[in-house]
Order: C-alpha cells, then sequence, then structure tokens
C-alpha cells in the first residue's frame, strides 16, 4: 500500500506540475486526466471503487469538452507559438511552497486516530447515508446544481 | 502502517493543493486557471479518501468526497460560462485583458 500511494502520488504530483509547464494546452489537458486518473485509482485501491470510477467517467468527459473550449476560444491552443502566459510566477511559487510546507507539516505533526476497516460495503453505507442522515447534504447538492444550469445559461447566451 | 500511508497520502494531497494553486495564481489564460482549480480539489478529494480509508467505516469522508465531485463540476461549468461571457463582449482569453469589469 505505501509502494501504490507513493507511485501513483509522484504521477499525480508530477503530471500535475507538467500541466503548467508544457507549451501546448492541449497537453495540458490530458496532463490533467492523468493527474486525476491516478487520484482515482488510489481512491479505487483505499476501497472507494464507485466513487473512484465516477471520477474517471467524469473527468474524461469534462477534459474533452474543456479542449473543445480551447479550441474555440483560445489563441494558442496547440502550443505552435512558444509563449510564457504566465504572470507574477516566482509569487506564485512562494505562496505555493509556503502552503505546502504549512499542509505538509500538519501531515506529519498532527496525531491522527486510525481505526480498523469498514465492515459495510462503502457504495451501499455511501447510499444509507445520503438518502438518510445526510439527506441535507444530497438536496444543497441537488439545488447547487440546478442553480448551476440556470446560472451557466444565464451567463452565457448571448445578448445581441 | 495505516497511519504511515495516511500521512503520505496526505502529504501528495498537500502537493497537489500547492501545484494548484501556483497554477491558479500564475497563469494568465483563463483555462488554465481553471486547470489549477481542479488540481486543488483533485488534492482535496485524495486528502478525503484517505481519511476515509483510514477512518474505517464512516461515511462523512465518503459524502465529502460526493460533495468535491459536485463542487468540480459546477466550478467547470461557471467557469466556461464566464470565460464564453467575456470572449463574447470582448474577444478576450487573458485575465490581464479583462482587469476591469465595465462591460
Amino acid at each position: 500500500m505505501i509502494a501504490l500511494v507513493g507511485a501513483l502520488g509522484v504521477v499525480a504530483v508530477g503530471t500535475g506540475l507538467l500541466v503548467f509547464t508544457v507549451n501546448s494546452m492541449a497537453r495540458a489537458t490530458f496532463l490533467l486526466l492523468a493527474s486525476f486518473v491516478a487520484v482515482a485509482v488510489l481512491l479505487i485501491a483505499f476501497g472507494l471503487g464507485y466513487l473512484g470510477t465516477v471520477i474517471v467517467l467524469m473527468m474524461t468527459i469534462e477534459m474533452m469538452i474543456m479542449a473543445v473550449f480551447m479550441v474555440m476560444l483560445m489563441m494558442n491552443p496547440a502550443g505552435l507559438m512558444p509563449m510564457t502566459m504566465v504572470h507574477n510566477r516566482w509569487g506564485s511559487w512562494a505562496i505555493a511552497l509556503v502552503v505546502f510546507g504549512l499542509l505538509a507539516a500538519g501531515a506529519w505533526l498532527v496525531p491522527f486516530p486510525t481505526t480498523g476497516r469498514a465492515a459495510q460495503d462503502p457504495t451501499v453505507a455511501l447510499g444509507d447515508a445520503l438518502m438518510g442522515p445526510q439527506m441535507l447534504t444530497m438536496m444543497t447538492l441537488g439545488l447547487a446544481l440546478l442553480a448551476t444550469i440556470v446560472g451557466t445559461v444565464a451567463v452565457a447566451v448571448s445578448r445581441r | 502502517m495505516t497511519e504511515l500511508v495516511l500521512r503520505i497520502a496526505l502529504t501528495v494531497a498537500a502537493a497537489l493543493v500547492a501545484t494548484g494553486l501556483y497554477g491558479a495564481l500564475s497563469q494568465q489564460s483563463i483555462v488554465m486557471i481553471m486547470m489549477g482549480l481542479e488540481l486543488v480539489v483533485n488534492g482535496l478529494i485524495l486528502g478525503a479518501g484517505a481519511f476515509w480509508w483510514a477512518g474505517g467505516g464512516g461515511t462523512d469522508a465518503s459524502v465529502l468526497v460526493v460533495v468535491l465531485v459536485t463542487v468540480m463540476a459546477v466550478e467547470m461549468a461557471l467557469g466556461f460560462a464566464v470565460a464564453l461571457a467575456l470572449y463574447r463582449a470582448r474577444q478576450v482569453d487573458l485575465t490581464d485583458d479583462a482587469a476591469e469589469l465595465a462591460g
């Protein structure tokens, strides 16, 4: 398990870093997809098979939509004209490294309580929770998604 | 053993959050900023999954993963809507060209 988490973690972070270093935005999209798939495989290894599969399916479609948007709107989607499209690179690096230092220190210094493994099938347990004690969460998510549908159409529709 | 795996997974999650933060802060292209935000949420998903695995039995962490996946979908949809509206209004795809709010 340690080797799996380490290896897939390196893949996830490595492809995540490459997203912001390659010239081609289309390539960056697929690297981001690789990062998501690595995390999804980790979730499946943790025992959350349903959620991991949902993430893989959702992200594959989402990244395809992102690639279409790039071709539609961006001026340099394929990276054929190499140009830097960043501002305040060193300031951003400094903030990111400080945040990583703080979070990683928390990960190693906080004493976490760890208990045994799950007894019930996690997918059944998740369904029971969402249709039972977590119903308010589920309803809030449903309402948020409905508001997103309405808001997205309202913002994106042509005004002419 | 369980605790060590949890700490390694949380470190990886922290690295993903920091990488996404760097991208969201430094990139000029709107789509690349959205990719940075997605990476941050990716790190949060990994952290929640690791806590579910180490915590054993409870459903709170897996419900959190469901919430995070929804957050990602909402962020993506609204981000594209804003990018489209901005492009319709002034044909820009960089945040630096959209520094003023006046339509």
